[in-house]
Protein backbone atom coordinates (compact mmCIF):
# COMPACT_ATOMS: atom_id res chain seq x y z
CA UNK A 1 0.00 0.00 0.00
CA UNK A 2 1.27 3.47 -0.79
CA UNK A 3 1.72 6.01 1.98
CA UNK A 4 1.06 9.75 2.01
CA UNK A 5 2.99 12.08 4.29
CA UNK A 6 1.39 15.39 3.28
CA UNK A 7 -1.71 16.24 1.28
CA UNK A 8 -2.10 19.28 -0.97
CA UNK A 9 -5.33 20.33 -2.63
CA UNK A 10 -4.27 23.17 -4.93
CA UNK A 11 -6.68 25.68 -6.44
CA UNK A 12 -4.90 26.04 -9.79
CA UNK A 13 -3.15 23.71 -12.20
CA UNK A 14 0.02 25.80 -12.04
CA UNK A 15 0.09 25.44 -8.27
CA UNK A 16 -0.50 21.71 -8.65
CA UNK A 17 2.38 21.39 -11.12
CA UNK A 18 4.76 23.36 -8.89
CA UNK A 19 3.88 21.13 -5.96
CA UNK A 20 4.40 18.02 -8.10
CA UNK A 21 7.90 18.96 -9.25
CA UNK A 22 9.00 20.34 -5.86
CA UNK A 23 10.19 16.92 -4.71
CA UNK A 24 11.04 13.67 -6.45
CA UNK A 25 8.53 11.57 -4.55
CA UNK A 26 5.61 13.98 -4.77
CA UNK A 27 2.80 12.50 -6.84
CA UNK A 28 -0.56 13.38 -8.33
CA UNK A 29 -3.52 11.33 -7.13
CA UNK A 30 -5.74 10.06 -9.91
CA UNK A 31 -8.37 7.46 -9.15
CA UNK A 32 -5.75 5.59 -7.03
CA UNK A 33 -7.07 2.15 -8.03
CA UNK A 34 -3.76 1.17 -9.59
CA UNK A 35 -1.58 3.24 -7.27
CA UNK A 36 -2.96 1.36 -4.27
CA UNK A 37 -1.52 -1.90 -5.52
CA UNK A 38 2.01 -0.56 -5.13
CA UNK A 39 3.95 0.57 -2.05
CA UNK A 40 5.09 3.98 -3.23
CA UNK A 41 5.94 6.37 -0.37
CA UNK A 42 4.48 9.74 -1.42
CA UNK A 43 5.92 12.82 0.28
CA UNK A 44 3.22 15.24 -0.87
CA UNK A 45 0.16 13.89 -2.62
CA UNK A 46 -1.33 16.41 -5.02
CA UNK A 47 -5.09 15.98 -5.13
CA UNK A 48 -6.82 17.60 -8.11
CA UNK A 49 -10.41 17.37 -6.90
CA UNK A 50 -10.71 21.13 -6.28
CA UNK A 51 -9.76 21.97 -9.87
CA UNK A 52 -13.12 21.10 -11.45
CA UNK A 53 -11.56 18.66 -13.89
CA UNK A 54 -14.48 16.27 -13.86
CA UNK A 55 -16.49 17.12 -16.96
CA UNK A 56 -17.45 16.10 -20.49
CA UNK A 57 -18.24 19.17 -22.59
CA UNK A 58 -19.39 19.44 -26.15
CA UNK A 59 -18.60 22.45 -28.35
CA UNK A 60 -19.36 22.92 -32.04
CA UNK A 61 -16.25 21.17 -33.28
CA UNK A 62 -14.82 19.22 -30.37
CA UNK A 63 -15.56 17.25 -27.22
CA UNK A 64 -13.50 18.04 -24.14
CA UNK A 65 -12.98 15.56 -21.30
CA UNK A 66 -11.50 16.62 -17.95
CA UNK A 67 -8.74 14.56 -16.38
CA UNK A 68 -10.72 13.69 -13.24
CA UNK A 69 -13.68 12.35 -15.19
CA UNK A 70 -14.33 8.75 -14.22
CA UNK A 71 -14.74 5.84 -16.60
CA UNK A 72 -18.33 5.50 -15.42
CA UNK A 73 -19.03 9.08 -16.44
CA UNK A 74 -17.58 8.31 -19.89
CA UNK A 75 -19.73 5.18 -20.10
CA UNK A 76 -23.04 6.89 -19.35
CA UNK A 77 -22.36 10.22 -21.07
CA UNK A 78 -25.07 10.91 -23.71
CA UNK A 79 -22.54 13.09 -25.59
CA UNK A 80 -20.06 10.24 -25.92
CA UNK A 81 -22.71 7.57 -26.48
CA UNK A 82 -23.86 9.51 -29.50
CA UNK A 83 -20.44 10.24 -30.95
CA UNK A 84 -18.56 7.80 -33.20
CA UNK A 85 -20.95 4.93 -32.54
CA UNK A 86 -20.28 5.26 -28.81
CA UNK A 87 -16.77 3.90 -29.18
CA UNK A 88 -15.44 5.43 -25.94
CA UNK A 89 -18.32 4.21 -23.70
CA UNK A 90 -17.98 0.77 -25.33
CA UNK A 91 -14.23 0.68 -24.69
CA UNK A 92 -14.45 1.55 -20.98
CA UNK A 93 -17.54 -0.57 -20.31
CA UNK A 94 -15.30 -3.66 -20.33
CA UNK A 95 -13.20 -2.43 -17.41
CA UNK A 96 -14.13 -4.53 -14.34
CA UNK A 97 -17.45 -3.52 -12.73
CA UNK A 98 -19.47 -0.31 -12.35
CA UNK A 99 -18.04 0.27 -8.87
CA UNK A 100 -14.50 0.22 -10.21
CA UNK A 101 -15.36 2.44 -13.15
CA UNK A 102 -16.79 4.97 -10.67
CA UNK A 103 -13.30 5.28 -9.22
CA UNK A 104 -10.75 5.23 -12.04
CA UNK A 105 -10.07 8.49 -13.85
CA UNK A 106 -9.35 9.30 -17.46
CA UNK A 107 -6.32 11.47 -16.74
CA UNK A 108 -4.46 8.91 -14.66
CA UNK A 109 -5.10 6.10 -17.15
CA UNK A 110 -3.91 8.09 -20.15
CA UNK A 111 -1.01 9.83 -18.44
CA UNK A 112 0.34 6.52 -17.11
CA UNK A 113 0.30 5.08 -20.65
CA UNK A 114 -0.85 1.72 -19.31
CA UNK A 115 -0.29 -1.01 -21.88
CA UNK A 116 -3.53 -2.71 -20.85
CA UNK A 117 -5.61 0.43 -21.30
CA UNK A 118 -8.87 0.09 -23.21
CA UNK A 119 -9.38 3.85 -23.23
CA UNK A 120 -6.05 4.78 -24.85
CA UNK A 121 -6.67 2.47 -27.82
CA UNK A 122 -10.07 4.03 -28.52
CA UNK A 123 -8.74 7.58 -28.06
CA UNK A 124 -5.85 6.87 -30.44
CA UNK A 125 -8.26 5.76 -33.15
CA UNK A 126 -10.22 8.99 -32.59
CA UNK A 127 -6.98 10.93 -33.10
CA UNK A 128 -7.46 12.58 -29.70
CA UNK A 129 -5.28 15.33 -28.31
CA UNK A 130 -4.20 15.79 -24.73
CA UNK A 131 -3.17 18.85 -22.74
CA UNK A 132 -0.34 18.82 -20.22
CA UNK A 133 0.26 21.67 -17.80
CA UNK A 134 3.93 21.99 -18.76
CA UNK A 135 4.09 20.09 -22.04
CA UNK A 136 1.10 21.84 -23.63
CA UNK A 137 -1.33 20.42 -26.14
CA UNK A 138 -0.32 17.59 -28.46
CA UNK A 139 -1.70 14.55 -30.22
CA UNK A 140 -2.09 11.52 -27.98
CA UNK A 141 -0.03 9.48 -30.44
CA UNK A 142 2.85 11.94 -30.02
CA UNK A 143 2.52 11.90 -26.22
CA UNK A 144 2.70 8.10 -26.15
CA UNK A 145 6.00 8.19 -28.02
CA UNK A 146 7.64 10.65 -25.62
CA UNK A 147 9.48 9.54 -22.47
CA UNK A 148 7.45 9.98 -19.30
CA UNK A 149 8.19 13.26 -17.52
CA UNK A 150 6.64 14.77 -14.41
CA UNK A 151 3.63 16.66 -15.65
CA UNK A 152 -0.13 16.82 -15.16
CA UNK A 153 -2.60 15.84 -17.83
CA UNK A 154 -5.49 18.26 -17.52
CA UNK A 155 -7.84 17.42 -20.38
CA UNK A 156 -8.45 15.46 -23.55
CA UNK A 157 -9.80 16.90 -26.80
CA UNK A 158 -11.64 14.98 -29.48
CA UNK A 159 -12.32 16.76 -32.74
CA UNK A 160 -15.94 16.20 -33.76
CA UNK A 161 -16.10 14.75 -37.24
CA UNK A 162 -18.50 12.54 -39.17
CA UNK A 163 -16.95 9.38 -37.87
CA UNK A 164 -17.77 5.68 -37.80
CA UNK A 165 -15.99 3.59 -35.23
CA UNK A 166 -15.65 0.13 -33.76
CA UNK A 167 -13.95 -1.17 -30.63
CA UNK A 168 -12.98 -4.82 -30.22
CA UNK A 169 -11.39 -6.55 -27.26
CA UNK A 170 -10.25 -10.03 -26.34
CA UNK A 171 -10.25 -11.03 -22.67
CA UNK A 172 -9.71 -14.33 -20.91
CA UNK A 173 -12.68 -13.51 -18.70
CA UNK A 174 -15.15 -10.64 -18.62
CA UNK A 175 -13.48 -8.68 -15.83
CA UNK A 176 -9.84 -9.41 -16.69
CA UNK A 177 -7.35 -7.05 -18.30
CA UNK A 178 -7.52 -7.21 -22.10
CA UNK A 179 -5.31 -9.73 -23.82
CA UNK A 180 -5.56 -7.56 -26.91
CA UNK A 181 -7.75 -4.70 -28.07
CA UNK A 182 -8.29 -2.76 -31.27
CA UNK A 183 -10.18 0.32 -32.41
CA UNK A 184 -10.91 1.40 -35.96
CA UNK A 185 -12.37 4.69 -37.16
CA UNK A 186 -13.38 5.93 -40.59
CA UNK A 187 -13.77 9.66 -41.22
CA UNK A 188 -14.65 10.20 -44.84
CA UNK A 189 -11.96 8.35 -46.74
CA UNK A 190 -9.52 8.50 -43.82
CA UNK A 191 -9.11 5.39 -41.70
CA UNK A 192 -7.27 5.08 -38.41
CA UNK A 193 -6.50 1.75 -36.75
CA UNK A 194 -5.09 1.39 -33.22
CA UNK A 195 -4.08 -1.80 -31.44
CA UNK A 196 -3.42 -2.02 -27.70
CA UNK A 197 -2.55 -4.50 -24.94
CA UNK A 198 0.08 -6.01 -27.25
CA UNK A 199 0.89 -6.07 -24.21
CA UNK A 200 2.82 -2.86 -24.77
CA UNK A 201 1.07 0.49 -24.93
CA UNK A 202 -1.32 1.02 -27.81
CA UNK A 203 -0.03 2.12 -31.19
CA UNK A 204 -1.48 3.20 -34.50
CA UNK A 205 -1.13 0.67 -37.31
CA UNK A 206 0.24 3.26 -39.75
CA UNK A 207 0.58 1.04 -42.81
CA UNK A 208 -2.86 -0.44 -42.43
CA UNK A 209 -4.43 2.98 -41.82
CA UNK A 210 -2.77 4.28 -45.01
CA UNK A 211 -3.75 1.21 -47.02
CA UNK A 212 -7.39 1.45 -45.95
CA UNK A 213 -7.47 5.18 -46.66
CA UNK A 214 -6.11 4.62 -50.17
CA UNK A 215 -8.48 1.80 -51.12
CA UNK A 216 -12.07 1.16 -51.87
CA UNK A 217 -12.65 -1.64 -49.43
CA UNK A 218 -14.85 -4.62 -49.93
CA UNK A 219 -15.50 -7.36 -47.43
CA UNK A 220 -13.53 -9.98 -49.37
CA UNK A 221 -10.30 -8.04 -48.86
CA UNK A 222 -10.48 -8.08 -45.07
CA UNK A 223 -7.89 -10.85 -44.68
CA UNK A 224 -5.44 -8.86 -46.75
CA UNK A 225 -5.90 -5.73 -44.62
CA UNK A 226 -5.85 -7.59 -41.32
CA UNK A 227 -2.52 -9.16 -42.26
CA UNK A 228 -0.95 -5.73 -42.72
CA UNK A 229 -1.57 -4.76 -39.08
CA UNK A 230 -0.42 -8.06 -37.66
CA UNK A 231 2.82 -7.80 -39.67
CA UNK A 232 3.64 -4.15 -39.01
CA UNK A 233 3.06 -4.10 -35.24
CA UNK A 234 5.20 -5.77 -32.62
CA UNK A 235 3.64 -8.09 -30.04
CA UNK A 236 4.95 -9.45 -26.77
CA UNK A 237 4.34 -12.32 -24.40
CA UNK A 238 2.99 -12.13 -20.86
CA UNK A 239 0.90 -14.28 -18.52
CA UNK A 240 -2.21 -13.72 -20.63
CA UNK A 241 -0.88 -14.78 -23.99
CA UNK A 242 2.09 -15.24 -26.27
CA UNK A 243 3.24 -12.84 -28.97
CA UNK A 244 2.30 -15.45 -31.58
CA UNK A 245 -1.25 -15.74 -30.20
CA UNK A 246 -1.64 -11.97 -30.07
CA UNK A 247 -0.43 -11.61 -33.65
CA UNK A 248 -2.96 -14.21 -34.80
CA UNK A 249 -5.81 -12.67 -32.81
CA UNK A 250 -4.93 -9.18 -34.01
CA UNK A 251 -6.07 -10.23 -37.48
CA UNK A 252 -9.40 -11.40 -36.07
CA UNK A 253 -10.09 -8.22 -34.09
CA UNK A 254 -9.09 -5.97 -36.98
CA UNK A 255 -11.31 -7.87 -39.41
CA UNK A 256 -14.25 -7.62 -37.04
CA UNK A 257 -13.65 -3.93 -36.45
CA UNK A 258 -13.33 -3.01 -40.15
CA UNK A 259 -16.42 -5.05 -40.95
CA UNK A 260 -18.37 -3.34 -38.17
CA UNK A 261 -17.28 0.10 -39.36
CA UNK A 262 -18.34 -0.71 -42.93
CA UNK A 263 -21.73 -1.86 -41.68
CA UNK A 264 -22.46 0.94 -39.23
CA UNK A 265 -23.89 4.36 -39.82
CA UNK A 266 -21.75 7.42 -39.24
CA UNK A 267 -22.57 9.56 -36.23
CA UNK B 1 -7.67 15.32 8.86
CA UNK B 2 -11.29 15.69 9.84
CA UNK B 3 -14.00 15.09 7.25
CA UNK B 4 -17.75 15.52 7.46
CA UNK B 5 -19.89 12.99 5.65
CA UNK B 6 -23.50 11.99 5.69
CA UNK B 7 -23.63 8.26 6.34
CA UNK B 8 -27.07 6.69 6.02
CA UNK B 9 -28.79 10.06 6.50
CA UNK B 10 -26.73 10.95 9.54
CA UNK B 11 -24.00 13.62 9.56
CA UNK B 12 -20.77 12.14 10.88
CA UNK B 13 -17.34 13.65 11.48
CA UNK B 14 -14.45 11.27 10.90
CA UNK B 15 -10.76 11.67 11.61
CA UNK B 16 -8.93 10.02 8.75
CA UNK B 17 -5.34 9.65 7.59
CA UNK B 18 -4.39 11.05 4.18
CA UNK B 19 -3.70 7.52 2.91
CA UNK B 20 -6.68 5.84 4.58
CA UNK B 21 -9.28 4.29 2.33
CA UNK B 22 -13.01 4.70 2.84
CA UNK B 23 -13.56 0.99 3.57
CA UNK B 24 -11.15 1.15 6.52
CA UNK B 25 -12.56 4.43 7.79
CA UNK B 26 -16.12 3.04 7.70
CA UNK B 27 -15.14 -0.20 9.41
CA UNK B 28 -13.35 1.79 12.12
CA UNK B 29 -16.63 3.60 12.59
CA UNK B 30 -18.52 0.34 13.10
CA UNK B 31 -19.82 -0.42 9.61
CA UNK B 32 -18.71 -4.03 9.56
CA UNK B 33 -20.96 -4.90 6.62
CA UNK B 34 -18.15 -3.53 4.48
CA UNK B 35 -15.83 -6.42 3.62
CA UNK B 36 -12.45 -6.45 1.98
CA UNK B 37 -11.92 -9.44 -0.23
CA UNK B 38 -9.28 -8.91 -2.87
CA UNK B 39 -6.85 -5.97 -2.46
CA UNK B 40 -6.91 -5.55 -6.25
CA UNK B 41 -10.21 -3.65 -6.64
CA UNK B 42 -11.91 -6.52 -8.42
CA UNK B 43 -14.25 -8.35 -6.00
CA UNK B 44 -16.94 -5.73 -5.24
CA UNK B 45 -17.33 -6.83 -1.60
CA UNK B 46 -16.71 -3.33 -0.30
CA UNK B 47 -19.36 -1.65 -2.50
CA UNK B 48 -21.10 1.35 -0.94
CA UNK B 49 -22.91 4.22 -2.62
CA UNK B 50 -21.15 7.56 -2.80
CA UNK B 51 -23.71 10.22 -3.71
CA UNK B 52 -25.96 7.38 -4.84
CA UNK B 53 -23.43 5.68 -7.12
CA UNK B 54 -22.02 2.22 -6.40
CA UNK B 55 -18.35 2.69 -5.59
CA UNK B 56 -15.50 0.52 -4.33
CA UNK B 57 -14.86 1.87 -0.84
CA UNK B 58 -11.53 0.00 -0.78
CA UNK B 59 -10.24 2.21 -3.59
CA UNK B 60 -11.51 5.65 -2.62
CA UNK B 61 -9.35 7.70 -0.31
CA UNK B 62 -11.46 8.67 2.69
CA UNK B 63 -10.62 12.39 2.53
CA UNK B 64 -12.18 12.50 -0.94
CA UNK B 65 -15.68 11.82 0.39
CA UNK B 66 -15.64 14.95 2.54
CA UNK B 67 -19.05 16.60 2.13
CA UNK B 68 -20.54 13.63 0.30
CA UNK B 69 -23.32 11.20 1.08
CA UNK B 70 -22.45 7.59 1.83
CA UNK B 71 -24.97 4.78 1.89
CA UNK B 72 -24.07 1.38 3.30
CA UNK B 73 -26.33 -1.63 3.47
CA UNK B 74 -27.41 -0.52 6.96
CA UNK B 75 -29.01 2.50 5.29
CA UNK B 76 -31.18 0.47 2.94
CA UNK B 77 -32.10 -2.28 5.36
CA UNK B 78 -35.67 -2.81 4.23
CA UNK B 79 -34.89 -3.21 0.52
CA UNK B 80 -31.82 -5.26 1.36
CA UNK B 81 -33.84 -7.70 3.46
CA UNK B 82 -36.45 -8.04 0.76
CA UNK B 83 -33.83 -8.95 -1.84
CA UNK B 84 -31.82 -11.12 0.57
CA UNK B 85 -34.88 -13.30 1.15
CA UNK B 86 -35.21 -13.93 -2.57
CA UNK B 87 -31.49 -14.57 -2.77
CA UNK B 88 -31.69 -17.20 -0.03
CA UNK B 89 -34.81 -18.79 -1.52
CA UNK B 90 -32.98 -19.23 -4.82
CA UNK B 91 -30.03 -20.93 -3.12
CA UNK B 92 -27.80 -18.05 -4.10
CA UNK B 93 -26.33 -17.45 -0.68
CA UNK B 94 -23.93 -19.72 1.17
CA UNK B 95 -21.22 -18.08 3.25
CA UNK B 96 -22.76 -14.63 2.78
CA UNK B 97 -19.41 -12.85 2.76
CA UNK B 98 -20.06 -11.21 -0.61
CA UNK B 99 -23.74 -10.46 0.04
CA UNK B 100 -23.59 -6.85 1.35
CA UNK B 101 -21.57 -5.63 -1.64
CA UNK B 102 -23.64 -7.67 -4.07
CA UNK B 103 -26.91 -6.40 -2.65
CA UNK B 104 -25.74 -2.78 -2.78
CA UNK B 105 -24.91 -3.21 -6.47
CA UNK B 106 -28.26 -4.86 -7.25
CA UNK B 107 -30.17 -2.09 -5.46
CA UNK B 108 -28.16 0.53 -7.38
CA UNK B 109 -28.95 -1.26 -10.62
CA UNK B 110 -32.66 -1.26 -9.79
CA UNK B 111 -32.54 2.52 -9.38
CA UNK B 112 -30.50 3.06 -12.54
CA UNK B 113 -31.85 0.64 -15.14
CA UNK B 114 -35.44 0.22 -16.20
CA UNK B 115 -36.35 -3.38 -17.05
CA UNK B 116 -32.78 -4.46 -17.78
CA UNK B 117 -32.17 -7.41 -20.08
CA UNK B 118 -30.30 -10.48 -18.84
CA UNK B 119 -27.23 -9.23 -20.66
CA UNK B 120 -27.46 -5.82 -18.97
CA UNK B 121 -27.89 -7.45 -15.56
CA UNK B 122 -24.83 -9.63 -16.03
CA UNK B 123 -22.80 -6.68 -17.29
CA UNK B 124 -23.82 -4.48 -14.35
CA UNK B 125 -22.91 -7.19 -11.84
CA UNK B 126 -19.56 -8.14 -13.41
CA UNK B 127 -17.71 -6.38 -10.61
CA UNK B 128 -19.17 -8.58 -7.85
CA UNK B 129 -17.50 -11.92 -7.33
CA UNK B 130 -19.02 -14.86 -5.43
CA UNK B 131 -16.90 -17.93 -4.83
CA UNK B 132 -19.58 -20.16 -3.26
CA UNK B 133 -22.70 -20.35 -5.30
CA UNK B 134 -21.93 -19.74 -8.93
CA UNK B 135 -24.01 -17.09 -10.56
CA UNK B 136 -27.17 -18.73 -11.89
CA UNK B 137 -28.97 -18.56 -8.54
CA UNK B 138 -28.02 -14.92 -8.20
CA UNK B 139 -29.30 -14.19 -11.69
CA UNK B 140 -32.63 -15.89 -10.95
CA UNK B 141 -32.95 -13.92 -7.73
CA UNK B 142 -32.15 -10.61 -9.40
CA UNK B 143 -34.68 -11.24 -12.15
CA UNK B 144 -37.36 -12.09 -9.60
CA UNK B 145 -36.52 -9.03 -7.51
CA UNK B 146 -36.77 -6.79 -10.53
CA UNK B 147 -40.23 -8.09 -11.17
CA UNK B 148 -39.71 -10.62 -13.90
CA UNK B 149 -39.68 -14.36 -13.68
CA UNK B 150 -36.51 -16.36 -13.21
Amino acid sequence: MFTIKELAQPDTLTEAYNLLIAKKNNAVLGGCAFLRMGSYPIATAVDLTKLNLSFIREADDYIEIGAMTTFREIEVSPILQQYANGVLPKAVSHVLGVQFRSVVTVGASVYAKYGFSDLITALLALNAEIELVQGGRMRLAEFLEKPLTKDILSRIWIRKLECRASYQTLRMSASDYPLLNAAVTQTGSHWLVAVGARPRKAAIAQQLSAALSASKIDLEQLDFFANIASEELSFGTNARGTAQYRRAMCKVLIKRAIKEVLMCESV
Amino acid sequence: MRISVTINDKMVHLDVEFDEFLADALRKHGFFSIRKGCDTSCCGLCTVWVDGRPTLSCSVLAFRVDGKTITTIEGVQQEAEQFAQILAAEGAEQCGFCSPGFIMTVLAMKKELTQPTEEQIIHYLTGNLCRCTGYMGQLRAVKMYLGGTA
